[in-house]
């Protein structure tokens, strides 16, 4: 591993002025258990790291208000064990707790968590396999190669790596926001701008800049959270990556939809919301016909690669039965 | 330690272990050891960084409740400052790469991926170990457990399920045998001892909350 020093400073403003001090080639590490192990692969090969642990501000939960409020240093077993995500959003709960392993949850912050990079094989292993977000304009050894756990959404030529996390597939049906520090000052973005498809520029994951730092996530509390619930289909039944996830969460007003969110994970290089699923079952009863239909329509438009088409057919029943289970908590 | 004697130490490994040898090697690595003169590197900011980023760092920890101090490179995991600067061996090197849970120790009380933590991070924290489990000769209940259901084979795991399973325990996920391999799912045993570790789990769990 790369040599490289070290910070820790004590506050957000601190963080952000040492990040800046820092300049290229410096990152922010909190739980590590993405940075340390891409550094571990040589991935990340940062000259200097900012420690952010210590930032007491980002370490708060407000979960009893009209918004959620999750600060973006809270562990992800910390957030998945709260009374009130599990009983009005059990969406969020179960996409933590079916994630990684109970060591890792108590290890990773949530802001990490939705920051953390593709597991593409091909990108983790470096050469001799060409990997454009690995380096940049090598070429991608997964297009005519393994690509079983890739992108069916948001590919481009250069890359189609997929996302590989949960809780922000649950977030971006949810509508959360993401608040940022950063030299400029503080702002705000949709959970659903802050991942970036590849298109040309695969190595660019995230629309943050290197100087800036997830202070929180807020979650409106609105009604659609209690119907909820996170589908993961893994290769074994705990512990694994999603073959297919699909956060659903409906509102039902006199028997018939009146809301309904639906996301997509292990099939998108980026948490992927199914809007004309969602669209096509407003106003109607969800029953298996309806659940079904909408599962096709959320992977209408996929596109395949040599090894991960039946992704389509089991992606539409993940859906399905996401739905089904979310209506049944209505 | 100077480079010199480093030297002498590799070069002369009669009546010397191999871990011995490592352990030596790794000193190179890690500069210095507290109460040895780390005050020099209190101090060891390079002027042309920008201020607050260290080469080295200082680190301050209990392990299994004795107090420790470590000059560090910020590189050094957890795991490789418990098995090659403290001796303690107990937490094994599997995958490095926190996907077996082999490493798994306590911080705070909390199971985690020892290879995935720096070092540095631990600073003013309480870790334990396995070495730290048993109270003097009196087995914790759950190593007395993984013996009564002889819960391994090859025993490389064990260390790391039984702290995980301890953890997995007091955080109160040992409700079910469901439960229990959902939450040590994070621990592989490839010698597939499952049925014994979930079993001795469930026992354990009776014992430590009788």
């Amino acid at each position: 591993m790369k040599r490289f020093d070290y910070a820790r400073p004590m506050d957000l403003e601190s963080a952000v002025a040492t990040l800046s001090a820092g300049g290229e080639g410096t990152r922010l590490i909190a739980g590590g258990t993405t940075m340390f192990d891409l550094m571990k692969l040589d991935v990340e090969m940062p000259g200097r790291i900012v420690d952010i642990n210590n930032l007491s501000e980002l370490k708060t939960m407000e979960t009893s208000g009209d918004e959620l409020r999750l600060g973006a240093l809270v562990r992800m077993a910390d957030a998945a064990e709260d009374a009130r995500l599990k009983a009005e959003f059990p969406v969020l709960s179960e996409a933590l707790w079916k994630a990684a392993s109970q060591q890792l949850r108590n290890m990773a912050s949530l802001g990490g968590n939705l920051l953390q990079r593709t597991r593409c094989a091909y990108f983790r292993h470096g050469a001799p396999f060409a990997c454009n977000k690995r380096n940049p304009g090598s070429g991608c050894a997964a297009i005519g190669g393994a690509n079983r756990s890739h992108a069916l959404f948001g590919g481009s030529d250069a890359c189609i790596a997929a996302y590989p996390g949960d809780f922000a597939v649950a977030l971006i049906a949810m509508d959360a926001l993401i608040d940022v520090a950063g030299p400029q000052g503080r702002r705000t973005i949709p959970i659903a701008e802050l991942h970036r498809q590849p298109g040309t520029q695969p190595q660019h994951d995230a629309t943050l800049s290197s100087e800036e730092i997830i202070v929180q996530i807020r979650i409106p509390a609105n009604a659609v959270g209690k119907a909820s619930t996170y589908h993961k289909i893994r290769d074994r039944e705990s512990y694994a990556f999603a073959v297919v996830s699909s956060a659903a969460a409906v509102r039902i007003e006199n028997g018939v939809v009146a809301d309904a969110r639906i996301a997509l994970g292990g099939v998108a290089t980026v948490p992927w919301r199914a809007s004309r699923a969602e669209q096509a079952l407003i106003g109607r009863r969800i029953d298996a016909q309806t659940a079904a239909e909408a599962g096709r329509i959320a992977f209408e438009g996929a596109t395949p690669l040599s090894h991960n088409a039946f992704k389509i057919e089991l992606g539409a029943n993940v859906v399905s039965d996401a739905l089904m289970i979310a209506a049944g908590r209505a | 330690m100077t480079m010199n004697h480093e030297k002498e130490v590799i070069a002369d490994t009669g009546g010397l272990s191999r871990r011995d040898v490592l352990k030596g090697g790794t000193a190179l690595g890690v500069l210095s050891v507290a109460g040895f003169g780390t005050q020099s590197l209190a101090q060891a900011a390079v002027p042309s960084l920008p201020m607050a980023f260290r080469t080295e760092v200082e680190v301050a920890f209990r392990i299994n409740g004795a107090q420790t101090a470590l000059a560090l490179d910020p590189r050094s995991s957890l795991l490789d400052v418990l098995r090659d600067q403290l001796g303690l061996t107990g937490a094994k090197k599997g995958c490095d790469h926190g996907q077996c849970g082999a490493c798994t120790v306590h911080v705070d009380g909390r199971r985690v991926a020892a290879c995935m933590t720096l070092a540095v991070q631990v600073d003013d924290l309480d870790v334990t170990t396995i070495e730290g489990l048993a109270e003097g000769d009196v087995l914790h209940p759950m190593q007395q457990a993984f013996i009564d259901h002889d819960a391994l084979q090859c025993g490389y795991c064990t260390p790391g399920q039984i702290m995980a399973g301890v953890a997995c325990v007091r955080e109160g996920h040992a409700g079910s045998p469901q439960q229990i391999r959902e939450y040590m799912s994070g621990n592989l045993c490839r010698c597939g001892a499952y049925p014994g570790i979930v079993a001795a789990i469930e026992d354990a769990a009776r014992v430590m909350e009788g």
